[in-house]
C-alpha cells in the first residue's frame, strides 16, 4: 500500500518527480537496464511509491555478494593485542595501566576527563607487555597499550547483567554509554554519549538507526541486523528513552539488503515495539552519510555547518545501537566487533567476529590469506576507507572492513587534464563544485576554497570516483579542509 | 608478499569511464551517421573524414612533440575533433582544405589554449567558421548524387536556388544535401541515445536545445512564408549533430545541469533567429560558438545549491 496519490516525498520534488507524479499518482522509477553501471535511463512503474533517497550520488558496484551470506564467525586472538589510545574523535585517552600490570576482559585501560572522549577497554585478560608508540591504521605512530593474552579471558568483576536496566534514569544511561567507550562504530567514531546529549534547545524527534551500509563490499551491519537485530532494536529503545515523549525510532536500510529488511521487520513484530518503523531507502552511495540519510528519511536538510540535532535527528550506526544494549543490559563495554574481510585478493571472504586490538594480519590469515598478491589493503570501505601501509596494525572500534584488492581492481589511472565533463558536479551530494575546489587547492588559494563552500565537503569520494580524468578531487578537498582548520586553530591561539 | 602496499587517499574505487573510453564511445556513436554520409555523398566523403581525423591526430602529436609535452593522442580527443570537423564539411571539399582546417582546430583552437579541456570554443566549429570565411564558395557548395543543389534549409529560406523540398522521410534517413555528418537525423539520434545510455552525455542539453528550436519554429514565422512545421525544422540541417555531439562538448559547455539548460536554450534561440532572420540558412554552428563564449559566465551564476544552505547569488 503506497501513500495516496500526489503526496510527494520531499526527495521527489524535482521537475521530473513532479511530472511523473502528476501523470501516474504513484511513481516508481526503475533503472533500465537494471545495472546502474551502464544505465542512465529510468522507466516508470506505476503502483508503489519510489523509495526515498537524496539528490545526486553514485552507484559503485556493491560487491556485497562475496560475504552477505557468510554468518559471523568468531575467531580467537593471538598472543599480542594492541590498543591505540586514540580510537575516537576528541581527546585521546591516557593509559591507566603500566608495564607488568595484569588486566581483565572489559577492564578500562585508558581514559580522559575531557568531555569529547571515550575510554578504551582491554578485550582479553593478560599482562601489559608495554605502553609504547606503535603503528596504527592511519600510518602514524600512536600511544598504544600492548597486552600479552593469557588465553583465560577472565572477565572483569564489574561485568555482570544489570537486572534493573529498564528503570535507569536518562543521565545514568548516558554515563553508562560513556563509560562503555561507545563511539560511532560505522567508522566516524564520534563519542556516542556526546551525540546523545544534544544542546537543550534542540528538540529531538527522530532517532535513526543507520543500516544503510552504503560502502561497497561491507556486510558486517547486514549480518548483525539479520543475526542480532533484536538487540539492535533494544539498543534503539534504550536510546529513545533519553528523549521526550513522542520521539520516533527509524531503522533505515538500503533496499539491496532485502533479507535484513525482512529480519528487522520480524524482530519488530516479535518484540511488539510500537514507536519504531523500518524504512527501506534506495541503494545509492553515500546513502549512509548522516545528512543524506536524514534527508531521505525525514526530508529535512541539516543546515550547512550544522549538526543532525539541528533538525531534530540523532543517527546511530547499527553496531552502536547494539553496543548500547550490551553496555546497559550486560555492563559490557566495547571490546569486540564484526569486521567484513573481503576483496578480490582474499582467499575466503568472511564476516569475522573479532576482539579489538587484534592485528589485521590475523584477520586476513583467518580468511585463508591472500589468493593473489594484493596491491592495496584498505581498512574500512573502498570509498572512504584508509589504505594500510602495513598489515601489523590493530583493529579498532571503527574498523568495519578489511579489504584487499589485487592490481586489477586497485590500479588507479594517471591524473589527466580536467575535461570539464561535469560528473563531479552532478554527483556531489553536498552540491559543491569539486573541479573548482580542486583548482583552488592546487593554486593554494584557500580563501577561495572556503568561499566556495569547500568546508561542507563530507569526503564521501563521489567526485573522485566519477572523474574520468582520474583527478584527485576528494584528496584536494581534504587538503583544503585540513589547511583551513589548521589555520583557524593557529588564528585562534 | 614481496612488494610494498600502495597507499593513497580514498576513494579507492573508480568508475570505469575514463577520458579515453568516453572519446571512444563518442567515436562509436558518430560512426553510423558517417556511414550514411559516405553512402549518400560518395567515396570522397570518406576521404574527407579520413584526412580530417589523420590531420587532427597528426597535428596534435607534432605540436606536443615540438613543444616537449607529453603526447596525448591516445586519449582519442583529437580523433573526435577531426571527425566532428569532417562531419561539418561539405562532401566535395578539397582534401587540402579539410587537412588545413583540422590542423587549425587542433593547434590554434585547442593546443594554444592549453590542450584538452582548456579551449574556450568548440575546436571543430571554430575551424569550420574560419574555413567558411577563408573558402566561402567550396564551403557552401552542396551536392547530392553528383548534382549540386540547395540544402533544405536554403530552400526554406527562399533566397537561394529553386527546387522542391525533400519529404520528411528523406531528412530522417539522410537522402538530402548538406554536410557529411548531418545528413541522417535518425542515425544521429541513435548515436545520441547511445551516448546517454553509456552515461557520456545527459538529456539536458540535447532535449532543451532541440525543444527550444521546435517551440520557437512553431511560434515564429519565416519571412519567406514557407512553413513545413517544427518537426521538419528540427530534422533539417545540422541541429541533431549540433545538439547531441557539439553543444554537449564537455570543455565548452557549463558544468551544472541548470547551466547546461540555460546554455542549450541560448543555442536554440540563436539557431532559430539565424535560420529565420539571419544571413545564413543554418545557424547551429554559430549559435554554439556564441554560447560557448558565455559558458564562464553561466558557470559563475548557475551552480548547484549547497546542501543545507540557502540559495545566495554568487558574485
Amino acid at each position: 500500500m503506497g501513500p495516496p496519490a500526489l503526496v510527494l516525498h520531499p526527495t521527489q520534488r524535482g521537475l521530473l518527480g513532479v511530472s511523473f507524479s502528476l501523470l501516474s499518482g504513484n511513481p516508481k522509477l526503475k533503472r533500465w537496464p537494471k545495472d546502474p553501471k551502464v544505465s542512465n535511463f529510468y522507466i516508470m512503474e506505476v503502483g508503489e511509491m519510489a523509495l526515498p533517497t537524496f539528490r545526486k550520488g553514485v552507484h559503485p558496484p556493491h560487491g556485497k555478494g562475496h560475504t552477505e551470506e557468510c554468518p559471523v564467525q568468531w575467531i580467537d586472538p593471538g598472543s599480542e593485542l594492541v590498543f591505540p589510545m586514540a580510537q575516537h574523535i576528541g581527546a585521546p585517552c591516557k593509559p591507566l595501566v603500566k608495564k607488568g600490570d595484569r588486566v581483565l576482559v572489559g577492564q578500562k585501560i585508558g581514559d580522559n576527563d575531557a568531555y569529547v572522549s571515550a575510554p578504551i577497554h582491554s578485550s582479553v585478560s593478560g599482562i601489559v607487555k608495554e605502553v609504547s608508540q606503535r603503528l596504527v591504521a592511519s600510518g602514524a605512530m600512536d600511544t598504544c597499550v600492548v597486552v600479552e593474552n593469557d588465553g583465560q579471558y577472565e572477565l572483569d568483576p564489574s561485568i555482570s547483567p544489570r537486572p534493573d536496566w529498564e528503570d535507569l534514569p536518562a543521565d545514568e544511561i548516558r554515563r553508562i554509554i560513556r563509560e562503555a567507550g561507545i563511539v560511532g562504530m560505522g567508522g566516524a567514531c564520534f563519542p556516542t554519549a556526546v551525540k546523545l546529549t544534544p544542546p537543550p534547545d534542540k528538540k529531538v524527534d527522530h532517532v535513526i538507526i543507520n543500516g544503510a551500509e552504503c560502502e561497497p563490499y561491507l556486510t558486517c551491519d547486514d549480518r548483525l541486523m539479520r543475526e542480532r537485530g533484536d538487540r539492535v532494536l533494544l539498543g534503539l529503545q534504550i536510546a529513545l528513552k533519553l528523549f521526550p515523549q513522542g520521539v520516533k525510532g527509524v531503522v533505515a536500510l538500503e533496499d539491496n539488503k532485502p533479507k535484513a529488511i525482512e529480519a528487522m521487520r520480524g524482530y519488530l513484530d516479535r518484540l511488539a515495539i510500537q514507536n519504531v518503523t523500518v524504512q527501506p531507502v534506495r541503494t545509492k552511495y553515500p546513502q549512509g552519510a548522516e545528512k543524506m540519510l536524514i534527508y531521505a528519511v525525514t526530508g529535512r536538510e541539516v543546515p550547512a555547518g550544522g549538526l543532525p540535532a539541528d533538525v531534530g535527528c540523532i543517527i546511530l550506526n547499527v553496531r552502536t545501537a547494539y553496543a548500547i544494549w550490551d553496555a546497559v543490559v550486560n555492563r559490557m563495554p566495547v571490546i569486540d566487533r564484526i569486521v567484513t574481510v573481503s576483496g578480490d585478493a582474499i582467499k575466503e571472504p568472511k564476516n569475522l567476529g573479532v576482539r579489538l586490538g587484534m592485528s589485521v594480519r590475523e584477520l586476513i590469515e583467518a580468511c585463508g590469506g591472500f589468493s593473489v598478491e594484493p596491491l592495496k589493503v584498505i581498512m574500512g570501505g573502498p570509498m572512504m576507507g584508509v589504505a594500510l601501509s602495513d598489515l601489523n596494525v590493530p583493529v579498532v572500534k571503527g574498523t568495519s572492513g578489511i579489504l584487499a584488492f589485487s592490481e586489477a581492481l586497485a590500479r588507479l589511472g594517471e591524473e589527466e587534464n580536467c575535461i570539464r565533463c561535469g560528473k563531479c558536479v552532478s554527483t556531489c551530494p553536498m552540491g559543491l563544485l569539486p573541479y573548482q575546489l580542486n583548482a583552488e587547492v592546487l593554486r593554494r588559494n584557500y580563501d577561495e576554497f572556503e568561499r566556495l563552500g569547500g568546508m561542507n565537503c563530507i569526503e564521501c569520494g563521489c567526485c573522485a570516483y566519477a572523474c574520468p580524468a582520474r583527478r584527485h578531487l576528494t584528496q584536494s578537498c581534504r587538503d583544503g579542509k585540513r589547511t583551513i582548520l589548521a589555520r583557524r586553530r593557529k588564528g585562534g591561539a | 608478499m614481496n612488494r610494498l602496499l600502495v597507499v593513497s587517499s580514498s576513494p579507492h574505487a573508480r568508475d570505469e569511464l575514463t577520458v579515453r573510453k568516453i572519446m571512444g564511445l563518442v567515436l562509436i556513436a558518430l560512426l553510423p551517421a558517417g556511414v550514411a554520409g559516405v553512402y549518400f555523398f560518395g567515396l570522397h566523403a570518406f576521404w574527407v573524414i579520413a584526412v580530417c581525423v589523420a590531420s587532427a591526430v597528426g597535428a596534435e602529436a607534432l605540436w606536443q612533440r615540438l613543444n616537449g609535452r607529453k603526447v596525448t593522442v591516445s586519449d582519442l580527443s583529437a580523433a573526435v575533433t577531426g571527425l566532428l570537423l569532417a562531419y561539418n564539411l561539405p562532401p566535395d571539399i578539397s582534401l587540402f582544405m579539410a587537412a588545413a582546417g583540422s590542423a587549425f582546430a587542433i593547434i590554434v583552437v585547442k593546443q594554444l589554449y592549453g590542450g584538452l579541456g582548456k579551449n574556450i570554443v568548440n575546436p571543430a566549429l571554430a575551424a569550420r567558421a574560419v574555413m567558411l570565411t577563408s573558402w566561402p564558395v567550396p564551403m557552401t557548395t552542396w551536392s547530392l548524387h553528383g548534382v549540386t543543389g540547395p540544402t533544405p534549409l536554403a530552400l526554406l529560406k527562399g533566397v537561394e536556388g529553386t527546387g522542391s523540398l525533400p519529404p520528411l522521410i528523406d531528412l530522417l534517413v539522410g537522402n538530402v544535401g548538406g554536410c557529411i555528418g548531418e545528413t541522417s537525423a535518425a542515425l544521429l539520434l541513435l548515436g545520441g541515445l547511445f551516448l546517454m545510455w553509456k552515461r557520456v552525455i545527459t538529456w539536458h542539453i540535447p532535449v532543451v536545445y532541440i525543444g527550444t528550436v521546435a517551440v520557437l519554429t512553431a511560434i515564429l514565422h519565416r519571412p519567406s512564408g514557407i512553413s513545413m512545421g517544427p518537426l521538419y525544422e528540427i530534422l533539417a540541417g545540422g541541429l541533431f549533430l549540433g545538439a547531441f555531439f557539439m553543444a554537449t562538448d564537455y570543455a565548452t559547455s557549463p558544468m551544472d545541469h541548470s547551466g547546461q539548460m540555460v546554455f542549450a536554450f541560448g543555442c536554440g534561440l540563436i539557431t532559430t533567429l539565424i535560420r529565420f532572420y539571419g544571413g545564413y540558412p543554418e545557424g547551429v554552428s554559430y549559435s554554439i560558438l556564441i554560447m560557448n563564449l558565455t559558458v564562464p559566465l553561466i558557470d559563475r551564476y548557475f551552480t548547484p545549491r549547497i546542501f543545507g544552505a540557502k540559495r545566495e547569488v554568487k558574485s
